[in-house]
């Protein structure tokens, strides 16, 4: 390759140069240390032997498996798995704690509440929001308004059986008519009555509209609205002041009715959008998550762990 | 070129057997030897009571709990600045010794010059002085050399196994340890550590010695920038010493220097080197071939100082017949006294720091997703995420409030009350509600700037952290 520079009369103190040469600098022909030779060479064997016993020739589809069986995905499996078994007596806890003193028991409801939050990004935040503040059809969860319940044991119902589907039999289910649509009310009846919300939503109104929007609500949507429009969560307290330790979940095509007084709107409280709620009548739908209603679907101690977290975020009921 | 005219690419060791010596430096040696394996060995051991929920051990590192315990003084993860600070005039420190005494550190402090004496004092009890010691390295194998040499070893062994168990020391509760160390309850992590410590400890210590400071170490490298001519280091006066030679009265000594080739400097030197060859990079200036020479010039009569501490630039002025100059005149100049002073600046400010930080601490996050909500009743709130740190050794109540605008309330999640318990030594995060009733100011407009506060229910202390509520206006 090169000529080796031999000179018979040189110091044999001084090593051979390799014959290259760099504007004038040369590069003497040392012989590598012994111990770095055999590292070099154990490199080599290592190598081998590791491709061998490891994933690491690519094929066309994937690489070589390797001897040993090793794979990433399967040690994330084994870890997963490990960390379920470590949870496993808390979880079993969880599922069958009673959520309504869930709030008592600080380890538990602190597990609750960080499990949850990973169920909530998710399976929840997709329509509720990485905030849960929510969108338009879609409630917002971190407000003080309710519309079937904002107690944990509540909250933990409306997830695991969900809001107007088929698959649980105990779904919430609420059916408000399309009162223009389907020619329940004339539209001058709807414009009367949505003066009449207007008004005891505490909003800008015509007042001679409103007076005769009263009688048309107390006709048509007093039934589910209440007389006062309060909603129909406002009945339910009432009927459980009376008996406080009853397991009470309205399910009657009269519940679901939000409260027409406050400042919260799911689909807008303008003019124009309660107009078009009451001429077609809107809601929305939600899964029920329990895996026995949907697969893949939610344990029950994940149901009841995202109903303690969005019972904390700032407007649970106690 | 034949193959055995090439030169080996491989510098065998040769062994060094440093003999035993008495005289000043020596006996300071000891002293430091004593003292620093003292602290080293005992620290762990020291309690300091903290109050019922802390550790009691006055020197703690709470890797678990994040948590770092020095006698009266805790710290916490984000109060890392002063390790920071530590490590700044640990640095500044060796600088300035270096500067004014050269390689001070690696010959009286350096770990591994004192684990090295110390290996070497427990050979020199079990085979003997420098002559015995020769003797036994070069004699075959027999059953006295193999009791020697397993005797050596299994000393060395609990010499290195007491010092992995003292560092194991400084990360848990002492006592409890050892009876977990003992009883074999302990974790995994503390027998590993240990094992590994007490093989590296016999291993530098006891095999390696001289190499690691000859091929290991940086820091002789570094440390030849740092000295200059006034900086102290050791040398032979060879004015005073040359032609050396053996004193015989027949042979008419008087053309003779005091140097009498008695090789006493070598045999001591711990680094194996010859110190009249002048300075050089292995000599960690430790004093021994001082006391060996200073030995034998005073049974030959001869003033001591043959071999001694001075700064090359006194070479010069010896030569011309002048006097050896004062140690201290070479240590206080301008270099190492910007040294002393950028050194205690930084002190000063660790402790001042130290002094004036607060007992309770809070952090406020706002939450901005989303940055406000509307109530039914059509109040505006913001939500923030407020930790709480309590410095004190016992659990306090923490009340939160706000100045700012008359219109704001605080509520606290999960909780009625406006205050919060927080553990000893421990870090609370609280979601804070501040809420805005419609119509007012900081409802309806954009952006209001208000202050959180938090109070030490027991003694009144306070803390505050400024930010912003968001309302409608935002939008």
């Amino acid at each position: 390759m090169s000529d080796q520079h031999k000179d018979p009369n040189k110091d044999p103190n001084i090593p051979d140069t390799t014959g290259h040469s760099w504007d004038g600098i040369e590069e003497y022909d040392n012989p590598l240390p012994r111990w770095w030779l055999w590292i070099f060479y154990a490199t080599i064997v290592w190598g081998v032997i590791y491709t061998i016993a490891y994933p690491a020739w690519p094929l066309v589809n994937r690489a070589t498996a390797g001897v040993l069986g090793f794979s990433t995905r399967a040690q994330v499996a084994d870890q997963i798995a490990e960390a379920e078994m470590a949870n496993a007596e808390l979880n079993a806890q969880l599922a069958s704690a009673d959520l309504r003193t869930l709030t008592e028991d600080e380890t538990l409801h602190s597990y609750a509440v960080n499990m949850g939050a990973a169920v909530y990004r998710a399976q929840c935040s997709q329509c509720h929001g990485s905030g849960a503040a929510g969108a338009v059809g879609f409630p917002n969860l971190i407000d003080d308004a309710w519309i079937w319940g904002g107690r944990i044991d509540e909250i933990a119902w409306t997830v695991a059986h969900g809001i107007r589907n088929e698959d649980s039999p105990d779904a919430r289910w609420s059916q408000m008519p399309a009162f223009g649509a389907d020619d329940l009310l004339s539209r001058d009846e709807i414009n009367q009555v949505v003066q009449h919300v207007l008004a005891i939503s505490g909003q800008d109104h015509d007042a001679d509209l409103a007076a005769a929007g009263e009688e048309v609500f107390l006709d048509n949507c007093a039934s589910c609205h209440g007389n006062e429009g309060m909603g129909s969560l406002m009945a339910t307290r009432e009927f459980q002041a009376e008996d406080p330790d009853g397991e009470y979940f309205p399910d009657d095509e009269r519940t679901g009715a939000p409260n027409l007084t406050d400042a919260i709107w799911v689909f807008g409280g303008d003019e124009a959008a309660i107009y078009q709620s009451v001429y077609y009548s809107r809601f929305g739908v939600m899964p029920a998550w329990l895996d026995e209603f949907r697969q893949p679907g939610l344990t029950q101690a994940e149901v009841n762990a995202v109903a303690a977290y969005v019972h904390q975020l700032g407007g649970g009921e106690e | 070129m034949s193959q055995s005219e090439t030169p080996s690419l491989y510098a065998s060791r040769v062994p060094v057997f440093p003999r035993r010596v008495d005289g000043f430096f020596r006996r300071m040696k000891w002293w430091i030897m004593i003292v620093t394996l003292g602290i080293y060995y005992l620290t762990p051991w020291i309690r300091w009571d903290r109050g019922p929920d802390l550790p009691n051990q006055a020197v703690l590192l709470d890797l678990a709990n994040r948590r770092f315990y020095f006698f009266w003084i805790e710290i916490w993860p984000h109060e890392f600045y002063f390790v920071a600070g530590l490590l700044v005039m640990a640095g500044l420190g060796l600088f300035l010794f270096t500067s004014a005494l050269g390689r001070v550190w690696c010959g009286y402090t350096c770990p591994q010059t004192v684990w090295t004496d110390l290996f070497i004092l427990t050979e020199r009890w079990i085979d003997g002085d420098r002559n015995a010691r020769v003797r036994l390295w070069k004699a075959p194998w027999s059953l006295k050399k193999a009791r020697l040499r397993l005797t050596k070893y299994v000393v060395w062994a609990l010499i290195g196994l007491a010092t992995g168990g003292a560092w194991v020391f400084y990360f848990a509760d002492a006592p409890t340890l050892l009876v977990d160390l003992v009883t074999g309850q302990a974790h995994p992590v503390a027998y590993t550590t240990m094992a590994i410590l007490t093989f590296t400890t016999v291993f530098m210590g006891g095999i390696a010695r001289e190499q690691v400071c000859i091929y290991a170490c940086p820091w002789p490298r570094i440390q030849a920038a740092m000295m200059d001519e006034d900086t102290i280091t050791i040398g032979y006066r060879d004015w005073r010493g040359e032609p050396r030679g053996k004193h015989r009265k027949a042979e008419g000594s008087d053309n003779l220097g005091d140097c009498i080739d008695c090789n006493a400097c070598v045999n001591v030197c711990p680094m194996g080197i010859d110190i009249r060859d002048g300075q050089q990079l292995e000599c960690i200036t430790c004093g021994l071939c001082i006391d060996a020479c200073d030995d034998v010039m005073a049974k030959i009569g001869k003033p001591r100082g043959l071999i001694d501490y001075f700064a090359l630039q006194d070479e010069a002025a010896e030569r011309a017949g002048a006097p050896p100059t004062q140690i201290w005149r070479h240590i206080f100049r301008p270099r190492t006294i910007v040294y002393t002073s950028l050194w205690s600046l930084v002190g000063v400010a660790l402790v001042v720091a130290l002094f004036v930080r607060p007992e309770l601490e809070l952090t406020v996050a706002a939450v901005r997703n989303p940055t406000y909500v509307t109530l039914s009743d059509g109040t505006v709130r913001n939500a923030y995420e407020v930790r709480l740190r309590n410095k004190h050794g016992d659990e306090r109540p923490f009340r939160i409030t706000l100045t700012g605008d008359p219109a704001l309330r605080v509520t606290l999640e999960g909780t009625p009350y406006e205050a919060v318990s927080v553990p000893a030594q421990e870090m609370v995060l609280q979601r804070v509600y501040v809420t805005a009733p419609p119509g007012s100011d900081p409802a309806e407009g954009a952006r209001t700037e208000f202050r959180f506060w938090v109070t030490d229910m027991t003694n009144g202390e306070r803390a505050h952290q400024d930010t912003h509520f968001v309302g409608r206006g935002e939008d």
